[in-house]
């Protein structure tokens, strides 16, 4: 990039002009602005990390356990700490990119560095986009890679435990295959990003538009509406649609109806096994998918307008 | 070519008008000082051909309209909107890296070796330095972008007076080379004085005086009358008087030197003294801020 970095002088041509990459480095930027990005998920590795360690002690007393129960639910209850693990770095990279969305357009105005970054041949729409990609592609790249460091650690060091407690250790990666649990992963993390996408493209537009207090404008619309819907009609459709946006993932995108555990009534414990139980096919035709991607374009698109007419605050 | 041309260039925001359609023309080659009190306009004027602002009115800023374009405007316009707006997050490399990345006549060697002039590491954050240090890394990044335009406004604001000169300093010798076009905004109008060649007033969205360094120069003179000769120089309209150690000095446009000569001892006005007479009785009072 730096080709100017050069050692020797050479004369300066004036009309001398170097290629650029506006989004590549629009991108970098947001990393070097926003540790946040990869310190959270590594902090949430680092407590999970440590809790294992705390406990490794009693992980052989656990695997016999385990042995002793029937062939499916071992198998879920050897998965269910990578599982664990998996969640919860997931869970703080999405918390993490709507905090980030909500200050994305916002922190720029409120310092006044937007008249600098304006200053430079960078359009609002590409800024907004290495805003938006950000939270859709590095956030869930940078989780994915922090879940299978952390994975292989678990297993690793649970390897070597069990083994000098005289157990098999091979029994946990037969039941855990690093490999294709991670094919797992990634697909899940594409499935949640597009799944999220309408909930980050409207935390950037209320970013670049609220004069303060972001995280309330982001909220308040949803409140208002799902408690006047309660109040009025004594039903709660809205809040449903919304807590399923939010929290739920992308169902049409796995088929668990063949392979849950049950470990006590009615309790059930989905486990993903076969690359058969992911339907690509059947979530990218689902409506509630594409909808929300509409929406998530049209918050951008709006989002990418008021950040052109918007000044310091 | 004319570098900036607006016509009836008009901005209100809600029931205030900030600009009452303006006409203007800056040439290339040409810096500019924009002299206005506080509200007058300026900064709406200058974010209106930076493309920060939307207008009503024709706007061409190099054969761009910059609302539609300002991405592409800024690869010749550069612009200092205010004293610390660089992130104060960001390192110095990392600025560098950045501006290099997205700019195509960004010489890096040239901002490197400007800022081993001054006392600037490379690692240190915005946040660490001071802001006379801050304003030293803005000005380095822009004198090393090839631009056709650069805007300054308010750009040496909260600087103590040495940072002020040195500014004005590089930005003269090493910077301007005759065809690139500098606009400029200051309350400290007489550190600029001899650094203009063209000189605007704006006052309630309008412009009320536009004239070059040259017809400034030939047109305005200001004399220390003596007393007794008060009456006879009053005979020949001043357009202001001011009591100065309990005389009285006048300031005349467009009178003969010779004349008034015999009144007492002529002087070339300062850009300040002309700025309160233009602006009449009611600006007078904010002389303070002008000054």
């Amino acid at each position: 990039m730096n080709a100017s970095n050069i050692i020797t002088e050479v004369p300066n041509k004036p009309s001398a002009s170097t290629p650029t990459r506006p989004l590549y480095w629009s991108v970098r930027r947001e990393l070097w602005e926003n540790k946040s990005i990869y310190i959270g998920p590594l902090i949430a590795a680092a407590v999970i990390v440590f809790g294992f360690l705390v406990s490794i002690g009693h992980f052989p007393q656990r695997r016999r356990a385990a042995l002793l129960l029937d062939e499916s639910v071992r198998h879920a209850a050897i998965q269910l700490p990578y599982s664990i693990a998996a969640m919860v770095i997931l869970m703080t990279g999405i918390i993490v990119g709507i905090f980030y969305c909500l200050d994305a357009l916002y922190g720029e105005r409120r310092d006044r560095s937007i008249l600098f970054w304006k200053s430079l041949p960078v359009s609002d729409l590409t800024s907004v986009l290495a805003k938006a990609s950000v939270a859709l592609i590095v956030l869930p790249l940078v989780s994915f890679f922090i879940i299978v460091a952390t994975q292989l650690f678990m297993l690793i060091a649970g390897s070597i435990v069990l083994s000098m407690n005289g157990l098999s250790a091979s029994m946990t990666w037969q039941h855990f295959p690093m490999l294709r649990q991670s094919v797992f992963l990634l697909y899940g993390l594409v499935v949640l990003a597009l799944w999220h996408a309408p909930t980050y493209g409207w935390c950037l537009l209320v970013s670049s538009w609220a004069r303060r207090a972001t995280f309330l404008w982001a909220i308040l619309p949803f409140a208002v509406i799902s408690i006047f819907e309660w109040v009025t009609f004594n039903t709660s459709h809205f809040y449903s649609f919304v807590k399923n946006r939010l929290f739920s993932f992308g169902a049409e995108a796995f088929d668990f109806s063949a392979a849950s555990v049950q470990i006590q009534h009615g309790q059930h414990i989905p486990t993903l096994d076969s690359f058969s139980q992911l339907t690509p096919g059947r979530y990218l035709t689902s409506p509630g998918l594409w909808l929300g991607l509409i929406f998530a374009a049209t918050c951008v698109a709006v989002a990418v307008r008021f950040r052109r007419s918007q000044g310091p605050i | 070519m004319a570098c900036i041309e607006a016509n009836g260039l008009r901005k209100t925001f809600g029931t205030t008008i900030a600009l009452e359609g303006i006409n203007l023309r800056v040439e290339e080659g040409r810096i500019l000082g924009l002299i206005g009190p506080n509200g007058a306009g300026k900064t709406t004027a200058l974010n209106a051909i930076l493309g920060l602002t939307d207008y009503e009115g024709e706007l061409t800023v190099l054969g761009r309209d910059p609302w539609s374009a300002r991405d592409q405007l800024m690869r010749d316009v550069c612009f200092i909107a205010d004293v610390a707006v660089l992130p104060r997050w960001i390192r110095v490399t990392q600025l560098l890296d950045y501006v290099g990345g997205v700019h195509s006549r960004f010489d890096r060697a040239k901002a490197e070796g400007l800022l081993a002039q001054t006392t600037i590491k490379r690692s240190s954050k915005v946040r660490e330095l001071s802001k006379g240090m801050v304003a030293q890394l803005h000005l380095a990044l822009i004198m090393a972008i090839d631009a056709k335009l650069l805007v300054l406004d308010e750009p040496t604001l909260g600087l103590d007076i040495l940072y002020r000169k040195q500014f004005y300093d590089s930005l003269l010798n090493d910077y301007f080379d005759g065809t690139r076009t500098i606009i400029v905004t200051t309350h400290q109008v007489e550190e600029i004085q001899d650094v203009l060649t063209d000189l605007m007033f704006i006052n309630h969205g309008r412009i009320v005086l536009e004239c070059s360094m040259e017809e400034f120069d030939s047109r305005y003179l200001e004399v220390m009358v003596n007393p007794e000769q008060l009456a006879a120089a009053h005979a020949l309209k001043p357009m202001h008087e001011r009591p100065v150690f309990g005389r009285s000095v006048l300031l005349f446009d467009s009178a003969d030197r010779n004349q008034l000569a015999a009144l007492g001892e002529v002087r070339r006005p300062s850009i300040a003294d002309l700025f309160v007479a233009v602006m009449g009785s009611k600006a007078s009072e904010r002389q303070g801020e002008v000054k």
